[in-house]
């Protein structure tokens, strides 16, 4: 598990600047300028940029990219037709223009991974602040409980929350935002008290600033960037997960054209997709594992860049 | 710990909606039936006294009939586990098997051409969908190459005595080849599929550590007395190295029985995977509490041996 690190220097924090560990050599570049320049000379996370843009132009604007619509244009005749002029990537099970299902597919897949890691950060960040500011038993009980959430294989306890909330998208992603939101939970309070002690807060307490004002303006600027990559990281397990749970029946329904969806629509059709549907296979799982892949790209890139102690 | 995970678990089971009672009988059940029966699976007591007998049952590994099965739900638990735990070893062998020296290799060699392909195989392999990686192996080796059978976990014709319920172990000590060989071949697809991701997480960490103590100055020191690269790699840096590393397999087992139950459902495997995915869909309360009450020790308690093992491997730690 990536630890949590300090940030060096601050970005918004009242008494930013230098901070105690000398750089090799002087910078007079700002912090993000030069967190900029990192992620940018990283190519894998320029690359990852550059596809997770076009999935969501691709997303976007797919009433005007897809050129057949992926619920009602079915042509049974055409069952596993294979690649061709008209339909680029083939067709699916019910003979549905597999490019178009994929384009409008990023839609709900993308989302519905943004959707669970928003939940998961916002709730996360909730409980890490307020468990690595009060300390005490508060702490010990908020982190007692999310060792009790990572205590379970995290698809099956998806899959029980799910069972309890009902099958569907939605449930789906709150499941998914659920299992991710301890980490989100962990990497913020560690990120708290590293600077909770430091002596900007210490100075904002002296002049009488409300607990309110020390968290908003001192201690969570600084410890947004663990947040962040954390979060980038979780998109991608976010995208995953919520796919395997469609792919399971327990997520986006048919005809939702919602990649895992897709994948369990064309596996449960029968045998005859191994011989004959193999496009129908491969397709949806490569804009699957492409998005994530992406997504990790800048993940790693953006840690590499946030964190000075691994740049190379 | 585990007193937490289980109160977790009778909550979340209690909470799924649907009263099991009326899903057993059928719609057709008339609501005298339907108390007799909530009344037999103790439903109707208070929900402490629940707890209490579900954790009395529990310890004394009775957790209740498995609402349609009809069989207790240890029982069950007890046939299926042999199967996942032979799929789940033999992912994590894959995993152990290509990841560790894949990682050392390319910490050994950082920045050559390997180190970068490896680097970004892993981190595809990260980004895998198990369930379509599964689903693109069949494609290849069982229909393109038609070199592996899919699906289940032994063939039709194969004939053998079971006393374990690991195929591989009880076809070995009957010295049943022919029926070994069809189980083993059996066994790689799903295998390869599950052990993916953990392999590219180990490979990820074993060839960070693996910079990091090579960069130590014990190993300076070894290679400054002279010591052959090949003893100073495997001898002082892979040993110590071995420690984040042992952490992060133990981790994976979480990750293998989430997959478990992706990687059942594709091969159809006879395992506790295939039955969590069914007992959810038929709100078989027993089966699940039972499914991830087992699941979460589980994982609880091989974590707890991978905190042994660090003790036995790292003179440091001590308890």
């Amino acid at each position: 598990m990536a630890e949590a690190r300090l940030p060096k220097g601050s970005g918004g924090g009242p008494v930013g600047g230098q901070d105690l560990a000398a750089p090799e050599t002087v910078r007079t570049r700002s912090r993000w300028a030069d967190v900029r320049q990192t992620f940018v000379s990283n190519r894998l996370a320029l690359f990852g940029l550059v596809v997770i843009t076009l999935f969501a132009l691709m997303a976007i604007f797919a009433p005007w990219l897809a050129p057949y619509d992926p619920v009602r244009d079915q042509f049974l005749s055409e069952r596993f037709a294979g690649p061709s002029a008209e339909h680029l990537l083939g067709q699916d099970e019910l003979g549905r223009d597999i490019l178009s299902r994929i384009i409008y597919g990023a839609r709900i897949s993308l989302t519905a991974g943004l959707a669970a890691v928003t939940f998961a950060t916002v709730g996360g960040t909730i409980v890490g602040l307020i468990a690595g500011y009060a300390g005490g038993w508060t702490d010990a009980a908020l982190m007692r409980l999310m060792d009790v959430l990572l205590a379970f294989p995290s698809i099956l306890l998806a899959i029980v929350i799910v069972s309890i909330l009902g099958q569907g998208l939605t449930n789906a992603l709150l499941a998914v935002g659920i299992i991710l939101l301890p980490q989100m939970a962990r990497v913020v309070r560690s990120a708290v008290i590293s600077v909770r002690e430091r002596d900007y807060v210490e100075a904002e307490r002296a002049v009488g600033a409300s607990n309110y004002r020390i968290v908003s303006s001192a201690i969570l600027p600084n410890s947004m960037a663990p947040l962040i990559v954390q979060a980038t990281l979780a998109l991608a397990t976010a995208v995953l997960d919520v796919a395997a749970l469609s792919f399971l029946g327990l997520g986006a329904r048919p005809p939702s054209p919602e990649w895992g969806a897709m994948l369990t629509d064309a596996f449960r059709s029968g045998f005859g997709v191994f011989t004959e549907g193999q496009h129908a296979i491969i397709f949806p799982g490569i804009a699957i594992a492409l998005s994530v892949l992406a997504v990790n790209f800048i993940g790693d890139g953006l840690r590499d860049a946030l964190d000075p102690r691994r740049r190379r | 710990m585990l007193l937490g995970v289980s109160v977790v678990v009778f909550a979340m089971v209690r909470a799924i909606p649907g009263d099991p009672a009326q899903i057993l009988l059928g719609q057709a059940a008339t609501p005298d039936q339907v108390a007799d029966v909530r009344a037999r699976l103790g439903l109707d007591q208070p929900l402490i006294t629940q707890y209490l007998l579900f954790i009395r049952g529990a310890l004394t590994g009775d957790l209740g009939d498995s609402l349609v099965v009809g069989q207790p739900v240890t029982t069950v638990l007890l046939e299926r586990f042999p199967a996942t735990l032979e799929l789940t070893l033999a992912a994590l062998l894959f995993a152990i098997a290509v990841g560790v020296p894949v990682g050392v290799i390319a910490a050994v060699r950082q920045y050559s051409l390997l180190d970068k392909i490896t680097s970004v195989v892993a981190l595809t392999g990260v980004s895998m969908p198990i369930f379509w990686l599964a689903l693109v192996l069949v494609v290849v080796f069982t229909v393109r190459l038609d070199w592996l059978p899919f699906p289940g976990r032994v063939g039709g014709d194969v004939a053998f005595t079971s006393y374990t319920g690991l195929y591989l172990l009880d076809t070995l000590i009957t010295l049943n080849f022919a029926a070994f060989w069809d189980v083993l071949r059996h066994l790689i697809l799903p295998a390869v599929a599950l052990g993916t991701i953990p392999m590219a997480v180990i490979t990820r960490m074993t060839r960070s550590s693996m910079l990091e103590v090579m960069n130590e100055d014990y190993v300076r020191t070894a290679r400054a007395k002279g010591v052959v690269p090949r003893r100073v790699v495997f001898r002082h840096a892979l040993r110590n190295a071995m420690l984040p590393t042992i952490t992060v397999i133990g981790l994976q087992f979480g990750l293998l029985m989430g997959g478990a139950i992706l990687t059942e459902t594709i091969f159809g495997w006879p395992g506790v995977g295939q039955i969590a995915l069914e007992s959810v869909n038929r709100r078989d309360y027993a089966m699940i509490q039972g499914v991830v009450l087992y699941g979460a020790t589980f994982f609880v308690l091989v974590n707890l041996l991978v905190d042994v093992l660090y003790a036995v491997l790292d003179p440091r730690v001590r308890y």
